[in-house]
């Protein structure tokens, strides 16, 4: 199967399989497509109403948040996922009765277990997105989460931040999500790393953005209390691959 | 900036740091909202949760209670916030992501209704005139009048008044110008008054919110000499009789040379407070009852053995228990397997006879709960062991960093 990477081509993907009969599949993005020796290639062409019988079927058999699941492991962009995601499916299409808390089950149990470490990175970038202030007024962050979470946390930024222009902005998918005052829409454009120089943030930021920051970082070593020191906690919490967006976890310049 | 440092430090000490259990939302496009979790921003060297600004607005204070960094005989830069100050950094902080809301406490100048005062206008500046939906816990200032009391539930998410000391005798010993009384007070006030609320908003939807959240309080522990029945005694009656929301256990920090508290150097209780966090929830959401974890007999909660697993050495009587027929309640009960487990185990088990390698998969510490399960099982030899034999072994498997701490013996080499 070579879909075009989008949760409605995979859907449309799963119709596919079942109008051919097909039973052993393997999943390839249009973009990276190098198929399988021995294997014969069926190019999905991205049908929505294919797609929506699929997710209505799905729908019927699962509850709201199996369905997110499913959704969450797309977003993952694991290799093998789209696979996981094939075997969870046909189960939940075998049986009659909702499958979805047979744990002891494999098919049932990898999905429920990787679809909760995305939700556990997107809980994470609700926390570590740090906004810093340009001098028109937009709120911007950078982020580089393992998995795709921006659709995830779109809701939760839209709701607190109702006030505020702000953009977050996924520097390892090179897209980012813009909110004007009114909605939220998906914004693709070139954002130099390099421009995070102390001279370049001093440019655009706002005059007051330099002094929040360091305020920031002081709060957060007075905080601490050096007698219950437990690094292990830390990073385990904090994981450092996350540290370079963290003005707190930053050396002072 | 050096304000900022001064009072965020002395407030440090005050371990309550959720940010959950209230719900506001974003009212009128405004600035931000509460949700029934909070968000840990960030996490300190010492692995704690960072999701409040948390300060004090002063440390200037008439008190001079012994444990506290503040009290007035101490010599430490004092420092004071505005009021324009507190929200200023409030917002900004906020705006950026780095806080789920503010913390606020403060020692007490001049008067308590004084300082009590300024707390309650930081607040209402922030609803009202930010229109700010995040999270706002305010200390209540023990000795404020009822009036002030009630403007602060009206703005804030949550109150607390410390009880710092487990029993009126140590708070006699180490604040002898502090009285039981005074904490206890305005506790029974805040209780009274969210719970009138909260029926006035049953019948009308349109009432005020009061502290939604609740109330919270903390105690101090190993700074005196009580034992874990006494302070979990304690706890339960907050629990039961308070309304309380949360119970803080804060191990002591030692940070002055007073002949009455622990010397410093004296290591903080780490393990014995992280034991009280675990019979605290064990309390809360397992239906254990507190005679259960400590009596008259062993006052004390083993250091070495969490109390879940003490209990079920205890009570082996109670045990083995088979998971495909066992209620739910007795599946929390064993040891290794935590609350939400035992909800997947009773999902679970409908749709087939759950086998240890079942149990393994789904993530139960199974090393720890195989000595509890009766399972279909051609090794099962389990339940012949003694509680001795149980817990030599599940020693052995864990690799503590705390294990040092554990040993009588002194190392030598």
């Amino acid at each position: 199967m070579i879909y075009d990477g989008t949760y409605q081509g995979w859907l449309t993907a799963i119709f596919d399989s079942y109008d051919h009969k097909l039973n052993e599949v393997c999943f390839l993005k249009e973009k990276t497509a190098s198929i399988p020796l021995f294997a014969t290639p069926h190019y999905v062409i991205t049908d929505e109403i294919k797609a929506t019988r699929v997710m209505k079927g799905l729908k019927q058999r699962l509850s709201a948040e199996g369905l997110k699941n499913l959704y969450n492991i797309y977003l993952s962009e694991e290799e093998k996922s789209e696979e996981m995601m094939w075997r969870f499916v046909k189960y939940v299409f075998e049986c009659k009765d909702n499958i979805e808390q047979n744990f002891s089950n494999s098919a049932v149990w990898d999905v429920k277990k990787l679809a909760k470490k995305v939700k556990r990175e997107a809980h994470r970038m609700e926390a570590f997105v740090r906004f810093k202030l340009t001098k028109d007024h937009l709120f911007y962050a950078i982020i580089e989460p393992d998995h795709n979470v921006l659709p995830l946390i779109e809701g939760h930024f839209k709701g607190r931040y109702a006030d505020q222009r702000w953009l977050i902005y996924d520097a390892r998918r090179k897209y980012g999500i813009y909110y004007d005052l009114e909605t939220v829409t998906t914004v693709e454009l070139e954002f130099k790393l390099g421009a995070g120089s102390a001279k370049a943030i001093a440019e655009i930021c706002d005059e007051r953005e330099e002094f929040f920051q360091e305020l920031w970082r002081r709060y957060f070593s007075s905080v601490n209390i050096k007698a219950r020191k437990n690094m292990r906690l830390h990073i385990q919490h904090m994981p450092k691959r996350y540290w370079k967006h963290l003005p707190e976890k930053m050396p002072e310049n | 900036m050096e304000k900022l440092e001064i009072l965020a430090d002395a407030a440090k000490y005050d371990v309550s740091c959720s940010s959950s259990g209230s719900k506001r939302n974003n009212k009128d496009k405004g600035l931000g909202d509460s949700k029934g979790y909070g968000i840990c921003h960030a996490f300190t060297e010492d692995g704690r949760c960072v999701s409040l600004l948390k300060i004090l607005l002063t440390n200037h204070c008439i008190f001079d209670c012994a444990y506290c960094v503040s009290r007035k005989s101490n010599h430490v830069k004092r420092a004071a916030f505005t009021v324009e100050e507190v929200v200023d950094v409030t917002i900004n902080f906020y705006r950026r992501n780095y806080i789920e809301g503010l913390f606020l406490s403060s020692g007490i100048f001049d008067s308590p209704d004084y300082t009590m005062e300024r707390l309650v206008r930081i607040a209402k500046k922030l609803r009202i005139d930010h229109n700010f939906n995040g999270y706002i816990h305010l200390k209540a200032i023990p000795g404020a009048s009822d009036e002030l009391m009630k403007e602060a539930g009206l703005y804030a998410d949550r109150l607390s008044v410390n009880v710092e000391m487990p029993t009126e005798q140590s708070l006699k010993l180490l604040a002898p110008e502090k009285k039981h009384i005074d904490v206890i007070k305005p506790m029974e006030y805040l209780k009274k008054e969210i719970i009138g609320y909260r029926e006035e908003k049953s019948l009308n939807k349109k009432a005020p919110v009061f502290a939604p959240a609740g109330q919270s309080t903390q105690m101090v522990i190993g700074a005196t000499k009580e034992t874990d029945m006494e302070i979990l005694g304690m706890a339960d009656y907050f629990y039961q009789q308070m309304n309380m929301k949360r119970v803080y256990y804060s191990g002591y920090v030692p940070i002055s040379n007073d002949g009455r508290l622990p010397m410093i150097g004296t290591p903080v209780p780490i393990i014995r407070e992280n034991r009280l966090y675990q019979a605290d929830w064990l309390i809360r959401f397992y239906g254990f009852k507190v005679n259960e974890i400590v009596g008259f007999d062993q006052p004390h909660l083993d250091l070495d053995i969490d109390p879940k697993l003490g209990w079920a050495l205890r009570n082996l009587d109670q045990f083995p228990v088979d998971i495909n027929t066992a209620t739910l309640e007795m599946i929390k009960r064993i040891p290794g397997i935590g609350h939400q487990n035992a909800k997947k185990i009773v999902a679970a088990r409908k749709f087939n006879r759950l086998l240890p390698e079942h149990l393994q998969k789904m993530g139960i510490a199974y090393n720890r709960a195989k000595y509890f399960l009766a399972v279909p099982h051609p090794f099962s030899i389990q339940k012949d062991f003694t509680s001795v034999q149980i817990k030599h072994q599940i020693l052995s498997l864990q690799n503590s960093k705390y294990k040092s701490d554990f040993s009588s013996q002194l190392a030598l080499f």
